[in-house]
């Protein structure tokens, strides 16, 4: 394939106007030694039937896996306008006059974000949950007396990860986790006690990252006497039915909201979302989209607080993000547009039920929990590697082994099931153990 | 041709918010039910509802369909942003990578065919760069470069040796300095040279034992090929210092020239810029990283590994690594765009499109220097940088014609970049403009530099043909309406007059 448009007259026409003689003349700035004297080694040119036959792939038939990438029905609505291209091919909204559309479309994800987590102020989205994540502890990190960052063991192991190599140069902080309980699976609170203080920044994930729900109430109270403190999501549709987070008063809510319209697509790209109360608006990283008027009075929109940012802060900006993931938050404006709000709340009561479905089954066929607390749509059992390796050759993916990240669970796998699954999918599961 | 006839682009309509239709039942969507709701007492669920917008199918996608239409995209017609390489972006890499959008990443199975695309793309930018290792996880460029300069800091400190800084051309992106930041460096910005780039002399004053690295732009942003980099390189390298390269302008030089052929020890290169992915109004991007030598032992986890029966997994098992950078891989959707339009254009193919976009830049700089102010004039490649010195006096300034721009149905080029340049117009058509679409930009430019002498009041009011007219951005710093509910209490003060 060939995207170029100059035929040989148009070519001649442009050598002329230049005043150079052949193309290659163009590059006569880069020294003759610097120049690459083969052709590069390449596959292709391709046809686009050769490109469709050559990255044909397919997914296993039966899918248990979540883990902060979650599979769910995603409206046909969503893909149709999503890829207009008037919203793909666009820009960055740095001309307001001629992008009011993406400009309007990321204010109501803000407005929507902002009304689930129940915080006052979005940004205009992160790259990813991990990155959200990071991005709230180096803002807590630049408040006045924060010496600490304290994380939760149960918090997911690559926004953990994510959150150290961010923070790997600033060596008068340091990173602390908390222990869960083996019992439950839950935070230990009396060690989250023995730890919180006004050194500290505190964040904690709910659901965690086995699936249990963390005892909010008593959490946000030991929070409150830390100097800082935030709530990671990486489900967000367990937004649709479980109370705010914004109701336990958090400084940030921050996570990733790949399940509003956005399909798993290998492990990205996803939609990390920022939201924060407003007293910390002007420390808030990434874009934010401002409501204003035009040269007549007309309302308008605009990109806002660039103050904030590097292209005006440069090494002082609260942040060097520049994009963020535009198309992604357009397409979860999409989906929560599309499914309202007993859609929401109904495809989280689907995820909970089916949860619950499975857990009773294999609870029946002697597969136990390691955890015995509530959970929203994801729980822990124990899986050896031969089992599991062995359904995946029969192309069902029981769930993720976790074992890695926490060698005390000694085969420990997180199942997720959610309104993908069938109780088809369960049964096939079931019989295949 | 008056800018009337460009005037087809833009419908004269305001899309109310999303918020306003709504009413409670309207939404009638059927979901997916496969399991009998049970009593879910024990997620002590919210009292209330979901508190977001209960509208019909029809109304969602009619109140998006309008939205779009207040948008200019690639496909509307140019999109002059330099630096941006704004290029078309092919349908048929949108349908490849929508192959793969069902495929959950614990998915092995599926999994060992992806990992496969990504060894090939590794394979194909490694060569196109000139490289020896590479990470493909970063999600944009900012954030590649935030890897790369993790990765430089990494071999410092552990090579014992106490360097804090990093130079930076002042012609560099902002994100730049601020990546340096976030990696625990200090920045030291240096002059660009008399001709627009910077000079082994120049370096030579600002190097000191503190410099960890210079990042540095090649092509700059100026569109000026960096001539002295590999003398550069060798200063650095003296001096126990690293080389790292921003590839924003790497659609100049693919076939043409390597950054690892100069001496550069590390960079990134942004998927959605030179490999022509759909920006998607502010992303997803994607900025893999590439390093020389001993700095691949930092590169972040997991890396790909491809065992002796042609089996591709993941391994964590890096010591030296920085960590990692995603939440799971990277924009693995942009990775396989950017692999479609690699493989499908091919070396040679690739190395045409670099040509054509110096070539193209060249027209119309050929045309524009006679009614535009060229603040440098060393030759230039794939972009160009006018100043607005010419139409000052008239009180025209490159925000005016930038506005102007857009009545004649384009996109403006890039303004006030690079802050070297005082009124700055950026200006990088890409090589998928044909020979009109340049001749009717290079009109309307004309046009706007005749208009300066005559119709200034014209400019300054610019546009009038959009959806709306000149936003009033300090109004919306001031104001800070962020949410629907924040416009509800401010309804007043937002409609003026």
């Amino acid at each position: 394939m060939s995207y170029l448009c100059q035929t040989s007259h148009d070519l001649n026409i442009i050598l002329d106007s230049i005043g150079i003689d052949t193309a290659e003349k163009v590059f006569s700035s880069i020294p003759e030694g610097m120049r690459l004297h083969r052709k590069l080694d390449i596959p292709g040119p391709l046809d686009e039937e050769s490109l469709r036959k050559s990255f044909a792939c397919r997914p296993s038939g039966v899918v248990f896996a979540g883990g902060g990438i979650y599979r769910h029905h995603i409206p046909a609505l969503v893909d149709a306008v999503a890829s207009r291209q008037e919203f793909l091919t666009a820009y960055t909204p740095y001309q307001p006059e001629i992008s009011q559309g993406t400009l309007q479309g990321i204010f109501e994800y803000q407005s929507m974000m902002a009304a689930l987590t129940g915080m006052d102020i979005s940004n205009a989205s992160m790259y990813d949950g991990a990155s959200a994540l990071a991005e709230a502890a180096l803002m807590a990190t630049k408040l006045k007396g924060i010496r600490r960052i304290i994380i939760t063991r149960a918090t997911h192991p690559a926004y953990r990860a994510v959150l150290r190599t961010y923070l790997q140069n600033t060596h008068d902080i340091e990173v602390v986790e908390i222990p869960f309980d083996p019992v439950t699976g839950r935070t230990d609170l009396e060690s989250l006690e023995n730890e919180a203080d006004a050194d500290s920044a505190l964040f904690v994930q709910q659901p965690n990252y086995f699936g249990i729900i963390e005892p909010m109430e008593k959490i946000a109270k030991i929070a409150s006497k830390a100097g800082f403190w935030g709530i990671t999501v990486t489900e967000a549709i367990s937004m649709g039915i479980m109370k705010r987070p914004g109701s336990y008063h958090p400084d940030v809510v921050a996570g990733e909201a790949q399940s509003f319209g956005n399909p798993v697509c290998a492990g990205g790209p996803l939609l990390g979302f920022f939201c924060v109360n407003k007293n910390h608006v002007r420390r808030m990283p990434g874009r934010v989209v401002g409501m204003t008027r035009d040269h007549d009075g007309k309302e308008s929109f605009c990109l806002t607080l660039s103050t904030r940012e590097q292209h005006i802060r440069r090494e002082k900006a609260t942040s060097n993000i520049c994009s963020n993931q535009g198309l992604c938050a357009l397409r979860a404006s999409l989906y929560l547009s599309a499914m309202g709000p007993e859609g929401l709340r109904y495809v989280a009561s689907q995820c909970a039920s089916g949860a619950r479905y499975l857990m009773g089954s294999l609870h029946d066929k002697g597969i136990q929990r390691i955890f015995n607390a509530p959970v929203f749509h994801e729980f822990v059992v124990s899986m050896d590697e031969k089992k599991r390796l062995a359904l995946q050759e029969k192309g069902i993916i029981p769930g993720i082994p976790i074992e890695n990240h926490y060698p005390e669970l000694k085969d420990a796998m997180l199942i997720t099931v959610t309104e993908m699954n069938t109780k088809e999918d369960c049964r096939c599961l079931l019989e295949n153990i | 041709m008056s800018a009337r006839e460009y005037i087809t682009r833009f419908p004269e309509i305001r899309e109310p918010l999303l918020n306003t239709r709504s009413a409670k039942g309207k939404n009638t969507r059927v979901c997916p039910a496969p399991f009998d709701l049970t009593d879910l007492k024990d997620l002590d669920p919210a009292e209330t509802m979901p508190d977001i917008p209960d509208l019909s199918e029809v109304e969602t996608v009619r109140h998006f369909t309008r939205l779009s239409r207040l948008n200019y995209g690639i496909d509307h017609g140019m999109y002059p942003l330099g630096s941006c390489t704004m290029k078309y972006n092919p349908k048929i890499s949108e349908i490849i990578a929508g192959a793969s959008a069902a495929i959950h990443p614990a998915d092995s199975n599926a999994m060992h065919t992806i990992l496969r695309y990504c060894c090939l793309l590794q394979d194909c930018l490694l060569e196109i760069c000139g490289m020896d290792a590479c990470c493909l996880w970063p999600a944009a460029g900012a954030h590649g470069e935030l890897t790369g300069m993790l990765l430089i800091k990494k071999a410092v400190t552990l090579s014992g040796r106490e360097k804090n800084t990093v130079l930076i051309p002042d012609t560099a992106h902002g994100t730049n300095p601020a990546s340096c930041a976030i990696a625990g460096f200090r920045t030291k910005s240096m002059p660009s040279g008399e001709h627009g780039y910077l000079t082994a002399a120049i370096l030579k004053e600002h190097l000191d034992e503190d410099v960890a690295a210079l990042m540095i732009t090649n092509p700059n942003t100026l569109g000026i090929f960096e001539s002295e980099i590999h003398e550069i390189a060798g200063l650095l390298h003296d001096n126990g210092s690293y080389l790292y390269m921003d590839g924003a302008n790497l659609n100049a030089i693919m076939g043409i020239a390597r950054p690892g052929d100069m001496g550069v020890d590390c960079l990134h290169v942004n998927l959605h810029k030179t490999f022509g992915t759909p920006h998607g109004g502010g992303g997803p991007g994607s900025g893999p990283v590439m390093v020389k030598g001993e700095l691949e032992k930092f590169l972040p986890c997991p890396v790909i590994i491809k065992d002796n029966t042609e089996r591709y997994t993941l391994s964590w098992d890096r010591p030296l690594s920085i960590g990692m950078v995603h939440s799971c891989l990277g924009n693995m959707g942009v990775l396989i765009k950017a692999l479609t339009y690699i493989v499908s254009l091919g070396g040679e193919g690739l190395r045409e499109a670099s040509i054509s976009a110096c070539l193209n830049a060249n027209y119309l700089k050929s045309r524009l220097i006679h009614h535009f102010d060229l603040p440098f004039n060393t030759p230039t490649l794939h972009e160009f940088v006018l100043s607005d010195l010419r139409q000052k006096d008239a009180g025209i300034t490159t925000m005016d014609m930038a506005k102007t721009l857009m009545e004649f149905g384009f996109h403006p080029p890039t303004v006030y970049f690079p802050l070297v340049v005082s009124g700055a117009i950026m200006i990088e058509p890409t090589e998928t403009e044909s020979l009109d679409e340049l001749n009717r930009f290079a009109h309307a430019m004309e046009t706007i530099a005749e208009m300066s002498l005559n119709r200034e009041q014209d400019l300054h009011e610019s546009p009038r043909a959009c959806p709306v007219s000149r936003v009033d951005e300090v109004w919306a710093a001031r104001n800070l309406i962020l949410t629907w509910d924040a416009y509800e209490s401010n309804k007043g003060d937002v409609v003026s007059k």
